[in-house]
């Protein structure tokens, strides 16, 4: 059989074909890589590409494949994407694979242990197939902002993928990859699947393990996932969610499978759309495809409602104080001493860490850590971070009220579609409204989803989900019911075609 | 708002980083126009609120008081930059 209709068919028939061994996962990986090594000179979306070490993991994941299928019943449940090759966004540590975080600090970094999600991928019997570009430090919404250079959007090259999991949206929405993970601090997720044409899930704050995910902003990180659809991102995140004691945040909760969520009915949910999000900034081609979207979840049986969410317009200077102010305090830990980047040029210790800290971060990841000292400092933390920690109350709770009229929130992910590289790079802060529709949601914890909803003059555009705490399953529901009704999501950008398949 | 050459040095030394003379003026606009966009903050009135430092609004958990951790110094400082018999090496601090 041909190989290819499967590399695109999404997560469940491949996971079929390798259960009943009618392919091999060896066969797989090297099909993706052999795509990888055509595509991604283009696009520039994997940091770290290792063919030698996916196919002995491939290798061993056909060996386990072999004897479940001699011992029926044995491990099949357990192993819910034995021999799937996955690309990781290069913030998980993974033992023995090198994790940069996009970073000059980290480029030497060979990680020494496993994240808490790349644990729950190899026990569900996938494998490593890359390591995905990011903006330093997940710091950016474009990835211009990489050590290791921009990645590129596969549906126009000259722009960007979003970010800062932009390599990992890139590599999915370009056929590298069935599924990738990604991390989503202010919109990192949602907004590249958004820009990219891909689906994306953004958990509850709590759902997925921060432990060995390096840290951003850790009141507002939270682990996800990429994938062609959202019945794939529920497999995913059955995978990848549950307690894990070494991240305090982390909590234990027994929820039904979120895989029990898809091929259902959404007829009566009652959808909110927060009227502050259709406003003046709002661009005419990404409003006329949410509202077509919007129209399409009614044409389902849902109840579009309306919700005000007033203190939404506040997220993003709340954001750039409470973000800043974490980053500050997580990345002093790169010093130049235990790991990462130190300097040639050094006569005493604080000329050592000063050095080897200038010369491993990057200018954005400069500029937050400054900002972050400056709003902790003694007479500014009272009028920044605490003021914006007032506000950040009253955006959690805002969507509480609202979630008393609604049971999901639906809107646009960005303003805009994807912007051109290079357009946003003479003021800073002209990236971060990128992020206004995606911010406020990890602000108050919670989860939110992006799905293709159309084009705007030929580049995706997404619609967001948003839901209670702990209702991933209700976006999941909700997003593959409209996947069922429409195929933007199985659109493949023309940019490439003849390139990776 | 604007920030003084001084405090950009101060917050850079605060932070652990060099900065050259050659970099302050456009660290010194950078930082300004993101402290402008911060500052739209002040005008908001939030009389009677409770920050929220955490979504969630839980406490931290507790464990049972015993060691959990392994012994993996070995692995760990393979990729410390300069060790000598199971030590970080840093320049001398105290003549």
């Amino acid at each position: 059989m041909s190989l290819q209709p499967l590399l695109d068919g999404g997560l469940r028939p491949l996971v079929q074909a390798l259960a009943r061994r009618s392919v091999s996962a060896t066969e797989v990986a090297q099909a993706y890589l052999d795509r990888i090594a055509v595509a991604n000179p283009l696009l520039n979306a994997l940091i770290t590409v290792d063919p030698a070490a996916t196919l002995r993991e491939a290798a061993l994941a056909d060996t386990r494949l072999a004897s479940a299928s001699t011992t029926p019943g044995s491990g099949s449940a357990a192993a819910a994407l034995a021999g799937v090759p996955i690309v990781h966004k290069d913030i998980f540590c993974a033992e023995g694979w090198r994790t940069t975080c996009g970073s000059r600090m980290l480029d030497n970094f060979i990680a020494p242990y496993d994240a808490g999600v790349i644990e729950r991928f190899k026990a569900a019997g996938a494998t490593t197939l890359a390591r995905a570009n990011m903006d330093e430090f997940a710091m950016g919404s474009s990835n211009e902002h990489s050590w290791y250079g921009p990645v590129r959007n596969p549906w126009d090259l000259q722009r960007v993928p979003g970010g800062s999991s932009g390599g990992s949206a890139a590599c999915v929405a370009a056929g590298l990859a069935p599924a990738a993970t990604g991390t989503d601090t202010g919109g990192s997720i949602r907004q590249p699947a958004a820009w990219c044409g891909v689906s994306g899930i953004k958990p509850t704050y709590g759902r997925v393990s921060r432990y060995g995910m390096i840290a951003y902003a850790s009141s507002l990180d939270q682990g996800g996932a990429f994938a062609r659809s959202a019945d794939d991102l529920a497999l995913l995140l059955d995978v990848m969610s549950g307690h894990d004691v070494r991240d305090s945040t982390s909590v234990a909760r027994e929820d039904a499978p979120f895989s029990a969520s898809v091929g259902r009915d959404v007829r009566g949910l009652r959808v909110g759309i927060p009227r502050e999000w259709f406003g003046t900034g709002l661009s005419a081609g990404v409003g006329a495809a949410v509202k077509a979207a919007l129209a399409q979840l009614q044409a389902l049986g849902c109840e579009l409602v309306d919700v005000s969410l007033p203190a939404s317009s506040h997220a993003i200077p709340a954001y750039y104080v409470i973000a800043p102010a974490e980053a500050s305090s997580n990345l002093s830990r790169f010093d130049g001493v235990r790991f990462g980047h130190r300097t040639a040029d050094y006569h005493d210790l604080n000329e050592l860490y000063e050095r080897s800290r200038a010369e491993g971060f990057g200018a954005e990841v400069k500029r937050r850590i400054l900002i972050g000292s400056y709003v902790l400092s003694h007479g500014y933390y009272d009028a920044y971070y605490l003021q914006a920690q007032k506000v950040r109350r009253l955006i959690a709770n805002d969507f509480a009220l609202a979630f008393e009229s609604c049971d999901l929130i639906a809107g646009p992910v960005t303003p805009e579609s994807a912007f051109m590289l290079g357009s946003n790079s003479s003021d800073p802060t002209s990236m971060y409204l990128a992020d206004i529709y995606t911010i406020p949601v990890n602000l108050a914890g919670l989860p939110a989803l992006s799905v293709p909803a159309g084009f705007d003059a030929g580049l995706p555009v997404g619609l967001q989900l948003v839901g209670p705490w702990w209702q991933e399953g209700r976006l999941l529901q909700v997003a593959d019911a409209y996947q069922r009704s429409t195929d933007w999501h199985l659109q493949r950008p023309a940019a490439l075609k003849g390139e990776g398949a | 708002m604007s920030l003084s050459e001084n405090e950009v040095r101060r917050v850079a030394r605060l932070s652990r980083l060099a900065v050259t003379a050659a970099e302050l003026p456009q660290l010194q606009q950078d930082l300004s126009r993101i402290l402008d966009l911060a500052a739209q903050l002040q005008a908001i009135d939030t009389t009677g609120v409770t920050p929220l430092a955490h979504p969630s609004g839980a406490g931290a958990p507790l464990r049972n008081d015993h060691v959990t951790e392994v012994d993996r110094r070995q692995a760990f400082q393979a990729v410390a930059p300069q060790t000598e018999r199971g030590l970080y090496l840093v320049p001398k601090v105290i003549e």
